[in-house]
């Protein structure tokens, strides 16, 4: 049997040699675009291309997680990402909802109790769902769909490995990379790979995570955690310095303090040094608190860690063709036009030196990148001013600059920032504290008052900023705000009303109508 | 003998500058005593005692003035008011004659109606330290309910009505909540007292806030009926039938409008309107809704979401005035979620066969096309067949300010004006303008830094949003489909849409292709964006933002350069490719 699957390798390997040569005698590669993995933005540009009448294939294949979770075609966002995230975010509100429902004369019997298989099932059905649709739709517009790993195997050559180990070598006039990024593990501490789960897993379990910790104070960290606060677990989060870098710092701590409030435990300034499973299954975690410079312990049933996400570059084989990378992020370095040190070879998303890791600018990117190759186009990604929302308990959306990024940039004598702290209408039958519900504008200082960044805490935030994310596009200004009339009673009509400036001092809290 | 009871906070000064007028009313005396504050009582001296504190208070009894303050005072203000009284005459020939200096007016301004817009103006003309005043009177319903101060929108509008919006939308969650892994006992009944208890309560800390807002603002307020009786001049009912004049240099129209009810028999002895629902005491029950205006459809949307039987019976079409393709997907939207529509039908009678809370109410209505006659049995009827403006009794005859006769709303310039230069308007009276409390404030605001703070800016109603909170929501700015194909011609608009799923919504696998997305742009303006319109949920916080960049003038491509934020239901507006020219499909499939 061995010998047999050897010599079937062997024949294949010389048919793929056999390819080669046939393009190296034609000088004509088998697809006009070949895209290495199928996430949002491999799929929409592979999508995109071959609306142009394109031969357009793509790979994806994923490699397991070191616990073993895997799963179909659609990248991060679909599997492992936004979208069962966000469901069980929702589920966290609902959770919310049977409360306030109580107020709002639902009589409810009590006790109510989450079922975490119940709600994984569902998220996971969904998400297979999409799997599916994105094979459907790859059928549909005839792009053709490897399951294979690839690497480089000359500049205009992939070969792809399956599963089963069988390969095939592709070749195609213009590659683009858009394998993303992984969950890293932290690299010293004992036991974290042999115990520890991701996010890669989490939203796979079948059952309970139970008792959690959460390491690490990243978006996925605090969502992860306020999520399993919110459908009724024990949850902490141990962070070691401060949450959601690279977003507005006054911002992360209203969130992480509403996360508290809420019931989510926090460990700050600490970091874990091991974890050990004990004969009742239970995970021991031990860690320095540096605040205290103390060593602590306790159990958990889960530890996940969300200690941020590395690029997936390891088996691409780039030094072959000479793809640069960035050497501290392993990150694929980009020109404005997505193009890698290799002029036909492009790279999206994640992977993407720079790039802001969203799935909507992965799309984008893809669509615009095969727009230029193959629709006579020239427009560019523009990578400013993208508007993003991190859906923890109260979620915060945001677009433009954080208000050190803008005192940065200009100066705090040159920026005016206007703020308020406003009570959602649902929260006040609901009884519910508003407390952290805050939104911030920055400004230019200027007569014209161009907006520079907009912070929103609240329910819904990302629909409240789609909109304005537009008009800050545009270049709206701070009195072309105040000239929109507001929806009454919405929480995104507080934007329209913002009026006390930071440096006046004064007391930002809306009262009345 | 004629009783003057001046109360102890009276300040001498203004009295000297006053005038003093005594009708000859049969019971009624009218006192003008227009540069202070006064109050005439027509309670032969009896109402004195109960009289608020800061007040003025004069008591007519007999034929000659005798003033007194709280009996004790009575000598030193007998004198004040005699100086007042001697200046009287001067003062009167002066204000028929339009001579009269600003300086000898009470207020710099006298508010109307103590809405949203109302208080707005006011608190911001007290900025300005003005010396204002508020006269709010709530006329209580033909069921004998009123309310605090605050207008429609606080206490009978917007607010209760999204609250119980929120109820209903609650309970979508709490099934929705068990696909999500959340499990309690099958059975969830909704009780109307709790979520009206709350509602209310709620209500009544705004009015509270108000009230103390506007004394913070040093704003002077009266829960009084205002109507002009002369120019510059106003006069103040409290519901004792305490009546006080006063005067000021200018005055704002705010009165708002109240429902209307049909004019059949049984209408007013047994109908509720929404100026009674939302304190409803008791559960309606079965309801008819008459009506298909946006209150008609979110009380008929929020009341079926609690879990009652509700009919909407409607006459012509659904929201008269928004784009028509949107408010029949709303009214599809209601009926496959069990809520019955009777179509061309009026009610013609309505007739009580039970007493009781509620009781039970026989409806005969008549088919609009013909004669065909239906009866139909319910335990409420709830009216919202539109609402007429409070603009009729408030004496604008005798100051001569114009309304439209037949809509009874009144004609302003675009600075708020009325014909009559010194009397101003805004809010939902206004004629050709939008009823909302949003516009309501803004106008108010700006008018305000206008007369006072040098301002020039004009409240501009172009592109103002708005929100329908129909059990789905429906969010729209600028131009509907039809009044964009009437102003430039259908071969120069091109109209994107798209249907979406809310991510929420497909776990509990629900409502596919229900929502929906649709802008309208401007072919011959770099295809600007000059309609927009949403079904789905949040639609108000969807809506609130897209306003704001139409306000910048963005354009088709503008919104296709716009990064999503994923997964939000505002996202499918930056990713629009499907024309309706097209006739392309655009029920979903896919992420």
């Amino acid at each position: 049997m061995a010998t047999l699957w050897r010599r079937r390798e062997r024949l294949l390997g010389v048919s793929g040699r056999l390819c080669r040569t046939v393009r190296a005698l034609s000088g004509k590669n088998e697809y006009d675009l070949l895209v290495i993995g199928g996430g949002s933005g491999g799929l929409a540009c592979a999508k995109e291309a071959a609306q142009f009448g394109r031969k357009v294939a793509v790979l994806d294949y994923v490699e397991p997680s070191p616990q073993g979770t895997k799963w179909g075609l659609g990248g991060t966002c679909v599997n492992v990402g936004c979208i069962p995230k966000k469901l069980m975010h929702q589920a966290a509100l609902l959770g919310s909802a049977l409360k306030d429902a109580q107020h709002y004369g639902w009589n409810i019997a009590q006790p109510v109790h989450h079922t975490w298989s119940v709600m994984a099932q569902a998220v996971q059905n969904y998400v297979k769902s999409l799997n599916w649709g994105h094979r459907v739709q790859l059928q549909d517009k005839k792009v053709k769909y490897f399951n294979m790993k690839g690497s480089f195997s000359d500049p205009h050559t992939i070969r792809g490995l399956t599963k089963g180990g069988k390969e095939t070598i592709v070749t195609a006039e213009n590659i683009v990379i858009a394998t993303g990024g992984r969950p890293k593990y932290p690299t010293h501490i004992a036991g974290a790979l042999a115990y520890g789960i991701t996010s890669d897993d989490l939203f796979w379990l079948k059952e309970s995570p139970g008792k959690t910790l959460v390491v690490g104070a990243s978006y996925v960290s605090l969502e992860c955690a306020g999520f399993l606060t919110g459908i009724g677990l024990d949850t902490t989060v141990m962070m070691r310095s401060i949450p959601l870098r690279g977003f507005d710092q006054q911002m992360a701590s209203l969130v992480t303090e509403h996360m508290e409030c809420y019931g989510t435990k926090f460990l700050k300034r600490c970091f874990p040094t091991k974890v050990e499973k004990l004969e009742s299954n239970k995970l021991q975690v031990t860690w320095k608190n540096t605040d205290l410079g103390t060593e602590e312990t306790d159990c958990f049933d889960t530890v996940m860690w969300a200690v941020g996400r590395a690029p997936d570059v390891k088996t691409l084989n780039l030094d072959a063709v000479g793809v640069k990378t960035n050497s501290e992020t392993g990150k694929i370095i980009v020109d404005a036009s997505e193009a890698t040190s290799v002029p036909h070879i492009y790279a999206i998303g994640d992977i993407t030196e720079g790039r802001p890791e969203l799935t909507p600018t992965a799309i984008a990117a893809g669509k615009l990148l095969a727009r230029r190759l193959f629709g006579q186009s020239s427009e560019l990604m523009d990578y400013d001013n993208v508007p993003t929302t991190v859906f923890t308990p109260l979620e915060y959306g945001c677009v433009g600059l954080s208000e050190e990024a803008a005192v940065q940039c200009y100066g705090s004598d040159n920026i005016e920032v206007y703020h308020a702290y406003y009570k959602p209408l649902e929260f006040t039958v609901a009884e519910r504290d508003a407390t952290q519900c805050y939104i911030k504008m920055v400004c230019l200082r200027e007569r014209e008052q161009r907006i520079l960044g907009l912070h929103f805490i609240g329910p819904n935030a990302g629909e409240v900023i789609q909109g304005f994310a537009l008009g800050i596009k545009c270049g709206a200004t701070y009195p072309q705000l105040m000239k929109t009339v507001g929806i009454h009673p919405t929480c995104a009509e507080e934007i329209t009303k913002l009026h006390i400036t930071k440096r006046s001092g004064l007391d930002a809290t809306v009262t009345g109508c | 003998m004629k009783h003057f009871v001046i109360h102890q906070s009276c300040h001498s000064l203004e009295l000297e500058r006053g005038i003093f007028l005594l009708g000859e009313g049969s019971q009624r005396h009218s006192i003008h005593l227009p540069s202070i504050m006064c109050m005439c009582s027509l309670h032969n001296g009896e109402g004195a005692q109960k009289l608020q504190e800061g007040q003025w208070h004069v008591t007519a009894e007999g034929s000659q003035p005798f003033g007194f303050v709280q009996e004790e005072q009575i000598e030193e203000d007998e004198k004040t008011l005699k100086a007042y009284k001697e200046g009287s005459l001067q003062k009167q020939q002066e204000m028929n004659g339009h001579t009269v200096v600003p300086h000898s007016y009470d207020y710099d301004l006298i508010v109307i109606g103590g809405g949203s817009g109302g208080l707005a103006a006011a608190k911001e003309a007290a900025k300005y330290e003005k010396k204002v005043m508020v006269l709010d009177f709530v006329t209580p319903t033909p069921l004998g309910n009123s309310w605090g101060l605050g207008g429609t929108c606080v206490n009978v509008g917007c607010i209760p009505k999204k609250l119980m919006h929120q109820a209903a939308l609650l309970g979508q969650a709490l099934q929705d909540s068990r696909k999500f892994g959340w499990q309690f006992p099958e059975e969830v009944k909704h009780n109307w007292m709790t979520m009206t208890e709350s509602v209310q309560n709620y209500v009544g800390s705004l009015n509270w806030g108000y009230r103390v807002a506007l004394r913070e603002k040093k704003v002077t307020y009266e829960n009084a009926y205002g109507e002009f009786v002369g120019p510059h001049t106003v006069k103040a009912t409290n519901k004792r039938g305490v009546e006080k004049l006063y005067t000021a240099e200018r005055f704002l129209i705010a009165t708002g409008e109240r429902p209307r009810y049909l004019g059949i028999p049984g209408d007013k002895e047994y109908c509720i309107s929404s100026d009674d629902l939302f304190s409803l005491p008791y559960c309606p029950g079965k309801t008819l809704v008459v009506g298909a205006s946006y209150v008609a459809l979110e009380c008929a949307g929020f009341l079926a979401g609690v879990g009652l039987d509700v009919t909407v019976m409607v006459r012509s079409i659904l929201l008269r005035g928004f784009d028509q393709d949107m408010a029949n997907k709303i009214g599809e939207y209601m009926e496959e979620h069990g809520i019955n529509f009777i179509r061309e039908f009026v009610p013609i009678k309505v007739e009580q066969i039970k007493e009781g809370t509620p009781g039970i109410l026989k409806v005969t209505s008549k088919s609009t096309k013909g004669n065909e006659i239906i009866e139909g049995e319910y335990n409420t009827v709830l009216l919202a067949i539109g609402r007429d403006a409070c603009t009729r009794k408030i004496g604008l005859d005798k100051v001569g300010v114009i309304i439209n006769e037949k809509t009874g709303k009144i004609p302003v310039n675009d600075k708020e004006q009325t014909n009559v230069p010194y009397i101003y308007a805004i809010g939902d009276i206004l004629q050709d303008k939008l009823e909302l409390t949003p516009v309501a404030i803004q106008a108010g605001r700006l008018l305000v830094r206008r007369l006072y703070a040098g301002a020039t800016t004009k409240c501009d109603y172009v592109n103002v949003p708005t929100t329908v909170f129909t059990p789905l929501e429906y969010g729209a700015c600028g131009y509907t489909e039809e009044a964009a194909v009437e102003k430039f011609g259908e071969e120069n608009i091109e109209v994107y849409h798209s249907h979406f799923w809310p991510l929420e919504w497909t776990v509990p696998s629900r409502d596919n292709n229900k929502c929906y997305a649709k802008i309208i742009c401007n072919i011959q303006d770099s295809e600007r964006v000059i309609g927009f319109h949403v079904l789905g949920p949040n639609a108000g916080e969807v809506t609130q933002g897209f306003a704001a960049a139409m306000k910048c003038g963005i354009t088709k491509e503008q919104l296709d350069n716009t990064i999503g934020i994923h997964p939000v239901c505002a996202e499918i507006f930056t990713t629009l490719t499907v024309t309706k020219r097209s006739g392309e499909n655009t029920l979903l499939s896919g992420c």
